[in-house]
């Protein structure tokens, strides 16, 4: 883990323009991360309202400071089956797209990483295609690949059915 | 005050304001063309308003005045003290003539021929008067002015006509109304008599000077102007505050001794008083909304000839102004279609024993939180019988269905789109473009509208619409675990039924309905709809949300009901927005987000919204893609197996005796009608009874008939044909899901053309045509009705999406109604236009251009190919060869047949 060292914590000088910081998180043990600019919150376990009718990938809706907030199960999304037991509340992040306001349910969030532009690759073609739309690319850390999604195509869930 | 006066006075006094300003600039800048401009812009606008207003003496000095400022502007007079002095005094006097306006609602007496003499001097260049002439012209002006105040003030013995109104009792002034009715000033009398109470008792004390300077702009003072984005981020910051009391009363409902409860209670009221304060800021009197409407009846009556009495109640009633946008385009379509159609001519109206003046009377009111609004005319109502041709006509119904229906039902159709019984169309309605419009703004604002109508007696109109769109009173019900919101306003009353109350869940055929009041009420499984689940077992204790939309009532079976509570809805997030059973969400007292349920989408999803346009128009949408449900005949024969048909091709269902049974060609026959019927077992395997009397299913087209020959008839039911398998079994098309069972679709076409080998011109087999064409959709054009039955289910079988209509200019409608097709099959001979003169019109307009078309005909010579040809049909079948039709069609749609 030398290599996942919180971004807070680098030298300056290891912060150079070829860095990115990703907000990372984990489903299944895989690690995703997304531009920590686009994170709006992290958020806990929250009460979330079932809608029906909506996509398999809507896991409802909830509430954020007065704000209605829709929940995608990235889960589904990425064609991954729903946790089993389901005795751990998962964790979700919070994103803007267009002025609305989405959560994305996953197991759980991880710190913040600064990552090198060197260590960027892109999709491998063997890449299951459903995660070959939804991943911008993978970063090849010490012991772990990180899958970097991508919100705007993770959210377009109109165009996914089409 | 008269509202408008009102404006114009808080108006004019800004502009004022901005011209003395702007005037004394001038002077020092004579040669700055903005400022002259602008002066000149605000004198040009005061002067058009009093036009307008019929403020003859205000409207003279600002011409005057204009005229003046015209020549500066154009640079044919110099901008001088002197001019500029002038321009002052004019503007003088318009502040003291409004002034009086103020007061007394009317313009005072006296003219300003002197001040118009010099102005107008100075306008034609001609030297100007001396400066002491002028200046005792002013002098002379005020005088003269105070003079007119002073006698329009009420005094004891001035000006006759005040005079009497103010001091006088209230008997005597009763007593001279009737005197002088006609005049205008009567009118004005009677808020004359509080108003001027004040300034009768002090004014006469005070210099009248320095009486007309405090009242100079008492009115402007009274009133701001504040941009509407201001009030509308007001509104939802106390929609916001509202819902945020009533989470926290919530939270300390459960403690009788919480040390919260005494502030809670202050700060609930507050936020109460706030929230009325709010409303109030953006509310208008409906007569805003109204204003327009005795101009726009008056041109009517000249134009049209009739006498017409618009009376207008209730105009002070308050809502907001948004709703009041919204519906203000739909009243005056109504009052408009009252005047236009609803109202008889004098001559008419005296025939029939009316007065010949004609009423048309608006009335709106509160009633629960609601405004209603009522449009009556005293005319001949709407014409029953126009209505019924019409509706059959467009094709909106048949007779039958029409024969089926009360005359209020019948009336719910004006609201469809396209549709006017106006014979001829006047310049102001009978496009037909009116009351869907109508119905559709109104429900878009959460409105309902009703109409009863009395031929011969006249038509009512009763609109129930919101106060405000932000906060919504809603139910709050629970069904599967989940709450949802259904707005109020369409709730009409709940119904708690149990196994063994009076009321109880009734199912025919699995469709659940309930007895309430000698009617039978239909009912939605809300469970069911949101597929929440099953509602095996749940009919033990449920509740019964009766709704309305439009004329239809339903009800919406749900688990539980809470209470009423008061919603602010927001949007959905765009991904949801096409499930159409949620008009929003929202956010509970306790901080749970819950859906708000949406009674149109409901309606329309149960498929019953006869009568209703918007949701309507979505169904109408929908059936033309492929979810058209289709009634079928079930039966059973030769076997146990279910067996269906369509009801359509289905002419008549007979039982004949066996005895009558005779044999031709050692095939069985039976005389018909005056015609030998032949009889057709559906398999080789099936013999008929040797007794009694055998069900027969007829299919006849013209003179022919063909009897088949079933065991039992079962059922009819409505449902979506989809044929889930397809078979190579002659004579079946292939099996769907019908009422929930599994149901062989028999192949008509088959059977048919085994009793007339020349049915269909040339005797095919079927063939199964599995393949998926993805949905392609083609649109058949053909007047018979036996044939569009007959090709529409074959056509489905073999994956096409097919919308079939009877003649050329309902084909033409669809194009305007913006759909497309993938191909298009054509009848050639049809009443009206042809199918000659349709492919003419597809190819003359190019949205359906490159869209094959396939002509059906049974004349199938080679000058018609050729002629079919050079109309743009891309091929030319004959009419009863299934197998190249198909073949065609399946050839054109994917080989993208656009030639």
């Amino acid at each position: 883990m030398n290599q996942l060292v919180p971004a807070g914590k680098r030298s300056l000088a290891e912060v150079t323009a070829e860095t990115q910081d990703y907000v990372t998180m984990f489903i299944d043990n895989q690690m995703f991360g997304i531009p920590v600019l686009t994170v709006q919150d992290v958020l806990g376990p929250q009460k979330v309202t079932r809608i029906p009718l909506a996509p398999r990938e809507v896991a409802g809706s909830l509430n954020l400071r007065g704000r209605i907030v829709t929940a995608i199960d990235v889960r589904r999304r990425l064609g991954l089956k729903d946790r089993e037991g389901d005795n751990k509340p998962g964790m979700s992040v919070v994103v803007d797209m267009n002025g609305e306001l989405y959560s994305l349910l996953i197991d759980s969030v991880g710190e913040v990483l600064s990552l090198r532009s060197a260590a960027f690759e892109r999709n491998p073609p063997t890449l299951d295609p459903l995660w070959r739309e939804f991943s911008a690319g993978i970063y090849r850390l010490d012991g772990k690949l990180l899958v970097v999604l991508d919100v705007q195509r993770l959210l377009d869930l109109g165009r996914a059915e089409s | 005050m008269d509202d408008l006066l009102s404006e114009f006075l808080t108006e004019t006094s800004e502009s004022i304001s901005v011209l003395d300003v702007a005037l004394v600039n001038l002077e020092q800048n004579p040669n700055d063309r903005e400022i002259l401009q602008n002066i000149f812009r605000l004198v040009h606008t005061i002067k058009g308003t009093c036009g307008f207003l019929g403020l003859p003496r205000l409207e003279a000095v600002a011409h005057s005045a204009e005229n003046v400022l015209g020549k500066f502007r154009d640079g044919e007079l110099e901008v001088g003290p002197q001019a500029v002095t002038l321009i002052l005094t004019s503007i003088d006097r318009i502040k003291l003539i409004l002034s009086h306006l103020e007061q007394h609602e009317a313009e005072p007496e006296g003219n300003d021929q002197d001040l118009i003499v010099q102005l107008n001097a100075m306008a034609e260049g001609k030297p100007p008067p001396a400066p002491g002439e002028a200046a005792t012209a002013i002098k002379e002006v005020t005088v003269d002015e105070l003079q007119a105040i002073f006698d329009a003030a009420p005094g004891p013995k001035s000006d006759p006509e005040p005079a009497a109104a103010a001091p006088a009792p209230a008997p005597q002034a009763a007593a001279s109304e009737p005197l002088v009715q006609p005049s205008h000033p009567t009118h004005q009398s009677e808020p004359h008599v509080e108003k001027t109470g004040l300034p009768a008792t002090s004014g006469e004390a005070k210099a009248p000077v320095a009486m007309a300077d405090a009242k100079e702009s008492a009115v402007a003072a009274q009133t701001i102007r504040v941009n509407v984005e201001l009030l509308e981020n007001l509104m939802t910051l106390v929609s916001e505050l509202v819902l945020t009391r009533n989470q926290l009363l919530q939270m300390v409902r459960g403690r009788d001794d919480s040390e919260f409860s005494a502030p809670l209670q202050r700060l609930s009221h507050i936020t109460t008083d706030l929230q009325e304060g709010v409303m109030k800021t953006r509310m208008q009197p409906i007569g805003n909304a109204w204003a327009k409407l005795p101009r726009i009846v008056r041109d009517l009556s000249v134009e049209t000839g009739k006498k017409i009495d618009l009376q207008m109640l209730g105009a002070e009633t308050e809502l907001d102004r948004q709703v009041l946008e919204l519906i203000k385009d739909p009243l005056t379509h109504m009052v408009r279609n009252s005047a236009d159609h609803g109202l008889e001519g004098p001559e008419d109206r005296r025939k029939i024993g009316k007065p010949e003046i004609g009423k048309i009377v608006l009335n709106a009111y509160h009633e629960g939180g609601h405004i209603i609004i009522e449009i009556n005319d005293d005319g001949r109502g709407l014409n029953m019988g126009r209505i019924r041709k019409k509706i059959v006509q467009n094709g909106l119904a048949s007779e039958g269905e029409l024969d089926g229906m009360s005359d209020q039902q019948i009336q719910q159709y004006i609201f469809k789109a396209g549709f006017s019984t106006a014979e001829k169309v006047t310049s102001v309605s009978g496009r037909g473009v009116g009351m869907d419009v109508v119905r559709t703004n109104i429900e878009k604002i959460g409105g309902t509208i009703e109409l009863k109508s009395v031929e011969g007696k006249g038509t009512n109109f009763t609109i129930k619409i919101p106060l405000t769109l932000a906060i919504v009173s809603a139910l709050i019900v629970e069904c599967g675990g989940e709450r949802f919101a259904i707005p109020q306003i369409s709730v009409l009353e709940l119904v708690r039924t149990t196994g063994t109350s009076e009321h109880s869940i009734e199912m025919i055929n699995n469709a659940p309905v309930l007895r309430l009041r000698d009617r039978l009420l239909p009912l939605v499984s809300l469970k069911t709809l949101l597929k929440l689940g099953s509602d095996e077992g749940s009919l033990q204790e449920t509740f019964i949300v009766v709704a309305q939309v439009g004329t239809y009532t339903f009800g919406i079976i749900v688990d539980r009901v809470f209470d009423t509570e008061e919603i602010v809805v927001k949007p959905v997030a765009p991904i949801l927005r096409n499930i159409s059973m949620f008009s929003g969400n929202t956010i509970l007292g306790d901080g749970s987000v819950i859906m708000i349920l949406d009674p149109n989408g409901i309606a329309a999803a149960t498929g019953a919204m006869a009568g209703s346009s918007q949701a309507g128009e979505q169904m109408h949408l929908k059936d033309m893609h492929g979810e058209d449900k289709t009634s079928l005949l079930v039966f059973r024969a030769g076997g146990e197996d279910l067996k269906a048909v369509p009801l359509a091709l289905v002419a008549r269902l007979e039982e004949i005796e066996v005895t009558a049974v005779e044999q031709s060609h050692g095939k069985p026959v039976v005389q018909y009608r005056g015609h030998l019927m032949p009889l057709i077992m559906v398999n080789d395997r099936y013999a008929m009874k040797t007794d009694g009397r055998q069900p027969v299913l007829v299919f006849s087209d013209h003179e022919r008939s063909m009897g088949l020959v079933v065991d039992e008839i079962v059922d009819i039911v409505e449902d979506v044909l989809k044929v889930e398998i397809t078979v190579a079994q002659p004579g079946l098309i292939g099996t769907a899901v019908i009422a929930g069972k599994a149901t062989d679709v028999i192949d008509a076409g088959f059977y048919l053309t085994q009793a007339f080998g020349d049915w269909f011109g040339v005797a095919k087999e079927t063939d199964a045509f599995g393949e998926e064409k993805g949905g392609k959709r083609v649109l058949l054009v053909d007047d018979s009705l036996f044939f569009r039955n007959l090709l529409t289910p074959l056509l489905s079988v073999s994956g096409f999406e097919v919308t079939a209509v009877e003649a050329v200019d309902k084909a033409l409608q669809l194009r305007e109604q913006g759909y497309v097709f993938d191909a298009i099959i054509s009848d050639i001979e049809m009443p009206g236009l042809n199918g000659f003169q349709f492919a003419e019109a597809v190819r003359g307009d190019a949205r359906w251009m490159t869209t094959p078309m396939i002509a059906l005909s049974s004349h199938a010579t080679e000058k018609d190919f050729e002629r079919g040809r050079k109309v743009g049909f891309n091929d030319y079948i004959a009419k009863f060869d299934r197998d190249a039709l198909l073949e065609t069609l399946t050839q054109i749609v994917t080989h993208g047949g656009a030639s």
